[in-house]
């Protein structure tokens, strides 16, 4: 039965993929093909990253409703981002070269998140709802300090954060798109290689330690994974909120399995497909407007009202 | 054996132990009981090292419990606390392959399987090996996940309370059951009992705690009597005896 749904994932991904790149293509084929084609690269990229980051959030926290997103991982970059560029100044920053600006930013929020959920996560995650507080609390206050900072600079230097503040899928860096693609993909096989743990790190607090799978290393190593992807998919295209958890529901609906081997390739494929998919409708077939983030977040807020109100009537 | 020594543990600042000191020999089936906040569950997880030990020590076998590395000690010891998760999606049989991480790590050997097709017959489980967890009843779960632990094919085995939920007889099943393995396997269990007439039924120990002190140890036929309930439990029972062993009249 996983092996069918695989490969229907897969057919739907394939599809929908080889439609985005050939709809209402006008002109010269070799220019569509290569400007669609980066950026059906980073819309693979991007939700598979964004999938792997949740599912794997969920698996060291035992829960399936709380994100990295509804846990402030993308508000903590953008703060960061924001004191670079408070710090440096505008000048400085935009003298920096881009890849350099972005193992900066990887490696302070790494540092912050292990630190921060780390210790968020060591007196028992067992309260759901105080995690899911704390998060959003945790989130507003990254956020408010962000823009108290954007107040204090100067416009110009206000304009360079703006672009990297805001959820678009449409203008992605052509530099950062190979970097990411490569951190990713080294992320992706460090996974599989420890897909067997992972799965044993999900079973609770106690039974990973009596099987020997010491969930305090487990969870920093994780927490470290997850610190990686958010950035390359904050770095590429902003804060999404809810697009891990639609993914990440839809693929525990979809494939009933307890194993990281077959979660992880699905969420990634099921990723893929909601946000290639969702591009496509929107833009080529409805040829409306709306940025996807807004299609997107406005299905994962729904989700996630779902889950919560469904949790508290159990 | 499991050798304690001047064991003190606080938790914010109250003494949940206080100077424990026991021996679990090896083999045979090890009771710990007592009133509610005696210091049992906090015993067993510090024995099982999920928490750090504050004062005294911990031998296993002579080996000091702090040396030990997890992948070792997970070859040596297994624990399944009190409450266990209902809604994992995991199939019976998964869940007790997972046993078999410590020698394996996911990859599973024939020898694993080999083990697990024993588990399942022995744990009566083959018939539901595909189930999911979430699926099944309390008792059919708690087996589940008893056979998991059994699968890990340690010399130790401690269980939490694992009679919390179960009906009579789901209790009297995995009692027996446990008893009989133990005594096949030549294993060493020690289980967290809440009702005493389990723990002088089918324990082959009895050790006694209340407010973080060891107060008794002994053969349940031994220890289990009018004044053993009074002092441990402040309450005031009368003691039978059927086929020999003590029998508290509730």
């Amino acid at each position: 039965m996983l092996r069918r749904r695989f490969f229907w994932l897969l057919l739907v991904l394939l599809v929908v993929s080889v439609l985005f790149l050939t709809l209402g293509a006008k002109g010269s084929w070799g220019f569509t093909l290569w400007f669609r084609g980066q950026k059906l690269a980073s819309l693979l990229l991007i939700g598979g990253a964004i999938s792997t980051a949740t599912i794997l959030f969920q698996t060291i926290t035992h829960n399936r409703i709380l994100t990295p997103s509804i846990m402030g991982f993308d508000a903590l970059f953008l703060l960061i981002l924001t004191m670079m560029v408070f710090g440096l100044g505008a000048g400085g920053y935009t003298q920096l070269s881009k890849v350099w600006l972005f193992f900066l930013n990887l490696g302070v929020l790494t540092l912050a998140s292990v630190g921060l959920f780390a210790l968020l996560l060591k007196d028992q995650s067992s309260d759901l709802m105080r995690m899911v507080l704390t998060g959003i609390i945790l989130g507003v206050m990254f956020r408010s300090l962000s823009s108290l900072i954007q107040r204090l600079i100067d416009p110009s230097e206000f304009a360079v954060l703006q672009s990297a503040s805001f959820a678009r899928f449409n203008r992605v860096d052509a530099d950062l798109l190979l970097l990411s693609a490569g951190l990713v993909l080294v992320t992706w096989i460090c996974l599989w290689i420890m897909r067997h743990r992972l799965d044993i790190l999900a079973l609770g607090e106690v039974l990973p330690v009596s099987l020997g799978a010491d969930p305090k290393r487990g969870q920093l190593v994780v927490l470290m994974f997850i610190s990686i992807l958010v950035s390359v998919s904050t770095a590429l295209v902003g804060p999404v909120a809810f697009l891990g958890l639609l993914v990440s529901s839809l693929t525990y609906r979809l494939i009933p399995s307890w194993h990281h081997g077959h979660i992880l390739p699905a969420a990634v494929l099921i990723g893929g497909i909601t946000l290639v998919g969702g591009q496509l409708v929107l833009e080529r077939i409805l040829k409306l407007e709306t940025p996807l983030a807004v299609v997107v977040e406005c299905l994962g807020g729904l989700v996630f009202l779902f889950l919560i109100l469904r949790k508290g009537s159990t | 054996m499991i050798r304690i020594r001047n064991l003190s543990h606080q938790i914010a600042g109250h003494d949940i132990l206080r100077n424990v000191d026991l021996d679990i020999s090896k083999g045979g089936l090890t009771a710990l009981v007592g009133p509610n906040g005696a210091g049992k569950s906090t015993l067993l997880s510090l024995v099982a090292r999920l928490a750090a030990t504050q004062s005294g020590g911990i031998e296993i076998n002579g080996l000091d419990l702090k040396k030990i590395s997890h992948g070792d000690l997970a070859q040596l010891l297994a624990i399944l606390p009190q409450v266990l998760t209902s809604t994992h999606r995991i199939s019976v049989q998964d869940l007790v392959g997972f046993g078999r991480y410590p020698y394996s790590h996911g990859r599973l050997t024939p020898k694993d399987r080999q083990v697990i097709e024993q588990v399942l017959a022995s744990f009566e489980l083959e018939g539901i090996r595909h189930r999911f967890l979430d699926t099944l009843s309390g008792g059919q779960r708690q087996r589940a996940y008893t056979a998991m632990a059994w699968a890990q094919d340690t010399e130790y085995l401690l269980l939490d309370e694992p009679l919390n939920n179960l009906d009579i007889a789901a209790s009297r099943s995995l009692m027996a059951r446990l008893k009989r393995l133990a005594e096949q396997e030549r294993r060493t269990i020690v289980i967290v009992l809440h009702d005493i007439n389990y723990a002088a039924g089918y324990a082959d120990h009895i050790v006694a705690m209340k407010a973080g002190e060891i107060v008794e140890a002994g053969a349940p036929e031994a220890i289990v009597t009018e004044a053993f309930l009074s002092r441990v439990f402040d309450t005031e029972a009368q003691v039978t005896h059927v086929a020999g062993r003590p029998l508290v009249v509730v």
